[in-house]
């Protein structure tokens, strides 16, 4: 398979390039940021749509909360800050304000996971697929590159009810077709094969396919699955292709616990039960580094899948 | 029959409806509720533009009224039911399983005249701005309402949005503090003290009106001044002081009726402090 690299981009842009889209096509949406503009690349949807944008300074609470209320008079409401910020820190917001309300509004949060880098742990989550794929009604997204990040964006406006957009910080290879059409719910498999199954997720996708590389190599032939929607798990896609190989790794920049894996497995467990491996962070805080020095500490690189994968295939 | 007894006769109903709620499933929150029966009365009879029959969740050329401190839903259910968003019949399934009449408000069994959950504390005022924000956008000139609690105040969330609604000079919202001075724990002062709040708000960009939550004459006249002090560059605050359990004696004036609810004996007691003026459901 060829994986034509076009640039590299970051998500956050590819989401800010998508706001800025619909901004121009769809009159009912409406941005809200909590003084991270620049950060979510939301200054073209802020100055080209001034009334329809509202700065609410650092009070992610309330921003929560307005969006909500927006929604109420039929706006679609889109909200930016860090994922940490996006989840854990407005949880009961989200959870009784939108999720149980019902709003219509999208999460947008950026800078998830330990890509974001050398600001440490504090604003490292891993924890924010977790809890937003518990709530109840909730979809949860994680585009893998710029690409499929600005058409998600894009395609979860069409969609109503509340949704959790997780992508990051840093420039990442981005090759999946530009004028894609992004279906949530919908698993693309990038890659056919026999041996192992390999699910990944955000920016881990990328590092799949050069795992792929590794993995020819050894004389493995692995089908690779970009899972961009964590909620509603693609059931169908995921039984279909574990049936056919045997084995399974997962790979995502998240906690073991709560994420894309814990989803996997809860459905083998339940219709498949066969060797499965996860490559995630272990219950474990991050930490300052670079994000590739972080994500070959943490056990998120090529390296680390093509190992996942030996170790999956030698249990079947 | 004058307007404010007709009125004082529908808060007197509603709090019927209030103690025979509470007491039916034994839970439930009768004291804010009581307090808060003069002002549900005037909003919902009298001074919001709204259309009962015909509920919708945008609520299109209507006032809209928010409810954040959730747990007096016994004085907003029957305010709904009474000016006709629900049969009044329904007040019996309260708290009761597969009841539109959950807990703390909903929207998820679509019970009209709810458009947010509420009941963890803090969170209404922002919704009241989005709502506010909305109405703006959407050139419809009617008034956005927000009613708290004073023991609500001490949420932090509560602060992030009444600084964004001054600075922002959100101007088509009136919000309201039920000033009761109790809160589960014991009397505000006690518990945390809110210190000066009209100053607070004030500091914050808001206009304060102190009223009298238990007048109804006042209530409607300056709900009526509020709505002619709308879009004039402020948000306004009424910070209403009432009296917990008020219409009940032996519920007035403590915070300990605040979430229990009467036995058979003290059903009876309240009851026949309270004419049935309306019919009971």
């Amino acid at each position: 398979m060829d994986f034509k690299i076009q640039n590299h981009q970051d998500t956050r842009s590819g989401f800010g390039d998508g706001l800025y889209e619909l901004g121009k096509t769809n009159p009912r949406i409406v941005g809200l940021c909590a003084d991270l503009i620049g950060s979510l690349k939301m200054g073209a949807f802020a100055n080209e749509f001034p009334d329809r944008f509202f700065q609410t300074g650092i009070s992610e609470a309330n921003m929560m909360g307005m969006a909500a209320g927006l929604t109420i008079g039929g706006f679609i409401p889109f909200t930016g800050t860090f994922a940490n910020f996006s989840t854990g820190r407005v949880y009961d917001q989200i959870r009784q304000s939108i999720a149980y309300s019902g709003k219509n509004v999208k999460i947008c949060a950026s800078h998830a996971g330990i890509t974001l880098g050398e600001d440490g742990a504090t604003h490292q989550i891993l924890e924010d697929i977790g809890l937003m794929k518990m709530l109840p009604g909730m979809t949860v997204i994680v585009p893998c590159d710029y690409n499929q990040t600005k058409a998600a964006t894009i395609a979860i406006a069409e969609h109503t009810g509340p949704v959790y957009l997780r992508f990051g910080r840093p420039k990442v290879p981005n090759f999946t077709p530009a004028d894609q059409q992004f279906e949530i719910g919908k698993a693309i498999t990038l890659k056919p094969g026999r041996d192992v199954t390999i699910i990944a997720t955000g920016h881990l996708v990328w590092k799949a396919i050069e795992a792929l590389t590794i993995l020819k190599e050894k004389g493995i032939d692995a089908e690779l699955i970009n899972l961009h929607t964590i909620k509603p798990l693609d059931e169908e896609a995921v039984l279909a292709s574990v049936a056919k190989t045997r084995c399974v790794v997962t790979a995502e920049e998240h906690q073991q616990y709560g994420g894309l894996g814990e989803s996997i497995a809860g459905l083998l467990a339940r219709q498949l039960p066969l060797p499965m491996e996860m490559v995630a962070v272990n219950d474990r805080f991050g930490q300052s580094g670079t994000p590739d020095q972080l994500m070959e500490a943490y056990g998120l690189d090529a390296d680390h899948i093509a190992e996942a994968v030996q170790k999956v295939i030698a249990r079947k | 029959m004058s307007d404010i007894t007709k009125f004082q006769r529908i808060a007197t109903q509603i709090r019927r409806d209030i103690v025979r709620m509470v007491h039916a499933c034994q839970s439930g929150h009768p004291g804010g509720s009581l307090g808060c029966a003069d002002l549900f009365t005037a909003l919902y009879f009298s001074e919001l533009n709204h259309r009962p029959d015909h509920f919708t969740m945008d609520g299109e050329g209507e006032d809209l009224f928010f409810l954040s401190n959730g747990h007096i839903s016994p004085v907003f259910y029957s305010a709904l039911a009474r000016s006709g968003y629900f049969p009044v019949s329904e007040l019996a399934s309260f708290r009761k399983i597969h009841s539109r009449l959950q807990g703390h408000p909903a929207t998820l069994e679509e019970l009209p005249g709810v458009r947010v959950a509420s009941g963890s504390l803090g969170q209404g005022l922002s919704v009241a701005i989005g709502a506010a924000l909305a109405k703006r956008l959407n050139n419809d000139p009617s008034l956005v309402f927000v009613l708290m609690g004073d023991g609500e105040q001490q949420e932090g969330q509560i602060w992030e949005a009444a600084l964004h609604a001054g600075s922002r000079k959100i101007d088509n919202l009136i919000a309201i503090i039920d000033y009761n001075g109790q809160q589960i724990d014991g009397a505000v002062d006690d518990v945390m003290p809110l210190g000066d709040l009209k100053g607070k708000y004030e500091s914050f960009g808001w206009k304060v009106i102190p009223i009298n939550g238990n007048d109804m004459q006042q209530l409607i006249k300056e709900l009526k001044m509020a709505r002619q002090g709308a879009n004039k560059g402020v948000p306004q605050l009424l910070l209403m002081k009432t009296e917990m359990g008020q219409g009940v004696d032996f519920m007035m004036g403590s915070h300990k009726w605040h979430g229990i609810p009467p036995n058979d004996e003290q059903l009876a007691d309240a009851l026949s402090q309270l004419e049935e003026t309306l019919g009971d459901y």
